[in-house]
């Protein structure tokens, strides 16, 4: 670009070509930044710019409509006293509860699964391609789907109870999905069995970069399968287990469409998640400015998660 | 003779040790395709029984007289809320959503990638943090403020229409989910462009421009032949994600005619006004699962590299 503002710099004498010319070249040198202007400036309003938005209301006590009065933190304050209150649990209380419950069974049971069905198709299976496949399809369809699927599956009347009985095994008995203590598991349930395909397909990329010279000099060496994977593959994949458990654990807290479609919330919203807490009270109980205080708590807890994670990589490959 | 009979023995043992744990790994591999086959098995063949054999007779039994009549019910005729005109409407919505909000973010995230791997500046890499991290907020922290600022929107657009007679799309939810989805797709589309044009040679850029060639000349002539399969995967990876959101639709188009599909389909199935129609809702279900299991059946490689990138940042 430069080259061309010279030229016509040194060519040209007269004075009225040379700003045009210039005016040219400098369109050209932002042209760039002119192109990629419009998609920042939408991140920065529409996602910066709203966040500290619902921050804001968070500090108002907006109940239908928004209100811009600050009254101070009263929603945390709420938030905070209803954190204790479990018996009878508050709606909170039941939704933190229930994040932590399905968080850490969400996470724990698609890595170790993921993980396992990995390690077992790297075993030179035949038929490898169309196993994949099946285990990876859930990933394709919305959670309303899964959730409607399920919800026919675990229904005690129609489902699986059903099924066993009319096969002879009267005394099974499986109304979790009813069952204002188990419901949560049921969301695990069909969760994992969404998302553990895709884990076990992020743990075989993993699997077969690894250095097959590795593994053969380990046999030499004598040490078994089981060694050989405890001691060696598995440390191997830890970048892996890295991206899976942010990919997880982003999903698991972003989770609203699993607990409404299979759930519709349980047996007196026993099966919510924060994120439903939040949609309940900003949009349904008139209670705006806790939902917004929810939404920026479920905020945080993501930043704490993501936000090193990205810092790192983003750091890593200096240029 | 014996020291040729006993590598021989100990071998028919390896083998036979290894032959059992060949059957162990199979029999799991094959225990666990049926746990993830099952739901779909169930839906689909509930989705061909009639109501009689559904509440008689066994969810994995095949049906006995295959019948169409739940998916043509579930397409022309069931009830989403008080409207009982089947779900044909609402999954052309969601078409009529996806279609631009998928090409606009798409086309977007090449330039931004374009802008951000080859024509630096100082401070991209803060830029591009930015954009990125937008990729995981929860949905929730902006929900309210887009509400807000859709509803005054649509006012703003019912006071043109009085004036020109024009909306200009404004408050036309289908055209808010198309800017919704665009805004918070950015994200993802950029990093997918930025990471595939990170590797495409510069010095091709360098020497076009030598050549003369302008910003989008080397962008059209150079970087977007060169791009078919980031463009398969960020299409396959949007269409997926837009199709199949609950939370944008149901806040922002949660009632009446211009649902999309994942709101219409859990209006029929928690509808609780008469019989519920199990069979009617799995085709319902099914039909609402198709679209992106097409995708998946097509281009399940692309899928896959499209979650891979965007699970693997950097």
């Amino acid at each position: 670009m430069s080259t061309v503002a010279e030229t016509s710099m040194t060519l040209t004498p007269e004075h009225d070509t040379r700003p045009s010319a210039s005016v040219r070249s400098r369109l050209q040198d932002a042209l760039p930044k002119i192109v990629l202007a419009p998609s920042f400036a939408a991140t920065v309003v529409f996602v910066y710019g709203f966040i500290l938005w619902t921050i804001y209301l968070s500090f108002t006590n907006s109940k239908t409509f928004p209100s811009y009065a600050i009254t101070g933190p009263r929603a945390y304050q709420r938030l905070w006293r209803w954190t204790f209150e479990s018996d009878p649990p508050s709606s909170w209380y039941t939704s933190i509860t229930n994040m932590g419950i399905f968080g850490f069974l969400y996470i724990f049971i698609c890595l170790a699964l993921g993980l396992f069905l990995a390690i077992l198709l790297d075993q030179k299976i035949r038929g490898e391609g169309v196993l994949r496949p099946i285990y990876l399809y859930p990933m394709a369809l919305s959670f309303i789907v899964t959730g409607v699927a399920w919800k026919w599956f675990l229904d005690p009347g129609l489902g699986l109870e059903q099924t066993l009985h009319q096969w002879g095994w009267t005394s099974f008995h499986f109304d979790w999905i009813k069952n204002k203590d188990f419901v949560i598991y049921t969301v695990v349930i069909a969760g994992v069995w969404q998302a553990s395909g895709f884990i076990m397909a992020m743990f075989l990329a993993g699997l077969r970069g690894i250095d097959g010279e590795i593994m053969k000099a380990a046999q030499i060496d004598g040490a078994t399968t089981f060694q050989l994977y405890r001691r060696i593959v598995i440390p191997l994949l830890r970048p892996v287990f890295l991206s899976a458990f942010i990919v997880l654990a982003h999903l698991a807290i972003k989770s609203y469409d699993l607990v409404v479609a299979l759930t519709s919330g349980g047996p007196g919203g026993s099966a919510w998640l924060p994120s439903n807490f939040m949609y309940e009270y900003t949009f349904k109980r008139n209670e705006m400015a806790v939902g917004s205080a929810s939404a920026v708590i479920m905020l945080m807890t993501i930043t704490a998660i993501i936000v090193p994670y990205l810092y790192s990589e983003l750091r890593e490959k200096p240029r | 003779m014996s020291a040729v009979t006993t590598p021989a023995r100990q071998d028919t043992g390896g083998t036979s040790a290894k032959t059992l744990n060949r059957i162990v790994i199979y029999g799991m591999l094959a225990l666990f395709a049926l746990f993830y086959l099952m739901p779909l098995f169930v839906m689909l063949v509930t989705s061909f029984k009639t109501m009689d054999e559904i509440q008689n007779g066994n969810m994995l039994a095949l049906p006995r007289a295959p019948t169409f009549e739940p998916w043509l019910k579930a397409w022309g005729e069931t009830c989403v809320g008080l409207t009982c005109a089947g779900i044909k409407g609402y999954f052309w919505n969601s078409i009529k959503m996806v279609v631009p909000a998928v090409l606009i973010s798409t086309l977007l995230g090449a330039l931004n990638g374009y802008v951000l791997t080859k024509w630096r500046f100082r401070g991209h890499t803060l830029v591009f943090g930015l954009m990125l991290f937008a990729c995981f907020i929860p949905f929730q922290s902006v929900l309210l403020p887009m509400a807000t600022i859709l509803g005054s929107l649509g006012r703003f657009g019912v006071t043109l229409q009085n004036a020109t007679g024009l909306t200009f799309g404004l408050g036309n939810p289908t055209v808010n989910l198309v800017f919704v989805h665009v805004v918070y797709g950015l994200g993802f589309t950029t990093l997918f462009f930025r990471n595939y044009y990170e590797a495409f040679p510069t010095e091709l850029i360098k020497a076009a421009q030598v050549d003369g060639a302008s910003f989008f000349q080397i962008f059209r002539r150079i970087m977007l032949p060169n791009s078919m399969p980031i463009f398969v995967v960020t299409v396959i990876y949007q269409f997926t994600n837009i199709w199949n959101d609950f939370l944008f639709a149901s806040a922002y188009a949660g009632t009446g005619d211009s649902m999309p599909m994942t709101v219409a389909l859990n209006n029929v199935v928690n509808t609780s006004t008469g019989v519920v129609e199990y069979n009617v809702n799995m085709a319902a279900a099914m039909i609402a699962a198709l679209p992106t299991l097409l995708v998946y059946v097509l281009a399940g490689r692309y899928f896959v590299r499209g979650l891979m990138a965007g699970a693997v940042k950097g």
